[in-house]
Order: C-alpha cells, then structure tokens, then sequence
C-alpha cells in the first residue's frame, strides 16, 4: 500500500478494499430470504394440506390458481437464494481444500439455481400449458 | 506457515466432546442439518411439481411414492425440518436484535424452539387427516 501522504482520510482508502468487496452481502441477503421464508413456507404448508389426497386434475386447479401459483413462484425465489448461501456456508466451513471447495461451490450454484428454475417451471406449465 | 511438529506438540483449544451437550449447541447443529436435508428435499417438492406438469402417469408414480409408508415417514420429516428451520430462524431474528443472549433465554429459546416445531408438525399432521 501507498504509504506517502495523501489527502484521503483512512475510510476513504479503505473503502473499496477487501477480498470479495462484498462485504455484508450474503449477511442480509439471508436474512431477507429468511424473512420472506416465513409467511411463504406457511403458505407452502397450508399448500400442501390442501392437496392431500387429490388426484391430478385436482392437484392442478389448486397450483394453477393465481393466489397459489404466485406464492409458489416466490417461495422458490427466495429459497434458492436461500439454500444457496447456506449450503456455500457450510461447505466453507469444512472443505478447505481448494480444488474440492471451488467444485462444491459451483455444483451448489448450478443445484440452486436448477431445483428454483424447475420448480418455477413445472408451476408456470401447470398455469398456463396446456 | 510454522513447523508443523512443534505445532502438533501444543495443547489443543477444548472442542465438542470436551462439553457435555448443551441444548443450545444441539439446537445451533441440528438448525444446520435441518437446513441441508432442507436442501435436498427441495428435490421431492420439485419431483411433484414436475410429475403433476408432466403427465397423469408421471404424477400417478410420484403420488404413490410420496403416500407410501415410507414416502409419509419422510414427508412427516420433511415437515417437522422445515419448520423447525423456520423457528430455529425466528430465533436467528430475536438475536439480530440484539435481545435473547442471556443464560436463561438462549436455554428457553432451544427448548421452545424444538418443543414448537414438534407441536406445529403434529397439528399440520392433524389437519392434514382431518381434511383427507
């Protein structure tokens, strides 16, 4: 670092700095995803008794209808943004090995984002296909 | 990066099984494994979805899985997992604001939150065969 006097104040030079200049990102993107969570999941449960017990038809009106598919939707949103921060967490915590870490973070990304798009997918078929 | 036989001579820093087990710890661990099979049930949630927008027969084969004994015993964990996440997050939610940390309300908060989960699973259980 630069260590001749300059005119920028100690926060002004430290801002900006940092491994990932991320900073406190993935702290409140998790809390935000696990605020949504809640009412979410409480609806996913109250889904899910619902369809106890139908057959396909049936199970298709009640995800189909608007006031549960758009639900639905943002549950998975929110959760796999969710489960990727969490499942990144723990694989840092205990792979510290670089090439096995950097493979299970990718693969953690691509489940991610695969399971939300899936499920995102099958409800929006369910809405609008035929 | 220090020699690493002077480094395995060194006493260690006391580590899990130094402690006798704490509801607190237990709460804070089985939050994380909630969280994982978490993960990967999301995977039966989609296999439904998928099935129900895929075909009658697909769905027939997903249905019947999940309503087996055993697709019951691991929907009945699924449950109880994604609720307790989701207490086990209220109480993420109490501490971010700063209250909760003492002796007593860390112990209380663990007790509540296993002791709520359970509660709420059994009455979505309920209702799920009251509705049947």
């Amino acid at each position: 670092m630069d260590t001749t006097q300059s005119m920028k104040t100690p926060l002004k030079r430290v801002r900006g700095l940092g491994s990932a200049k991320s900073g406190t990102d993935h702290f409140w993107k998790q809390r935000l995803t696990a605020l949504a969570g809640v009412p979410l999941t409480i609806v996913m449960v109250a889904v899910a008794i619902a369809l106890v017990g139908k057959d396909a038809t049936a199970a298709k009106a009640v995800v189909s209808h608007p006031l549960v598919a758009i639900p639905v939707i943002l549950f998975f949103v929110s959760t796999m943004i969710h489960m990727r921060i969490g499942m990144q967490v723990i694989i840092e915590d205990y792979v510290h090995e670089e090439g096995p870490k950097v493979l299970l973070l990718a693969l953690n990304t691509f489940f991610s984002i695969a399971v939300g798009l899936a499920g995102i997918f099958a409800v929006l078929k369910l809405s609008f296909g035929a | 990066m220090a020699d690493s036989k002077a480094r395995s001579e060194r006493p260690l820093s006391p580590h899990l099984q130094i402690y006798k087990p704490a509801m607190t710890m237990i709460m804070s661990i089985v939050h994380r494994i909630t969280g994982s099979a978490l993960y990967f049930g999301t995977l039966l949630l989609v296999a439904w979805l998928v099935s129900a927008a895929t075909s009658a027969s697909a769905f027939e084969t997903v249905h019947g899985v999940m309503t087996s004994w055993f697709g019951k015993l691991v929907m009945l964990g699924f449950s109880w997992a994604l609720l307790h996440h989701m207490l086990g997050g209220i109480r993420h939610f109490i501490w971010d604001t700063g209250r909760g940390y003492g002796a007593e309300q860390r112990s209380f908060l663990a007790h509540a939150t296993l002791a709520g989960s359970i509660a709420l699973t059994v009455l979505v259980w309920v209702i799920a065969f009251a509705v049947r």
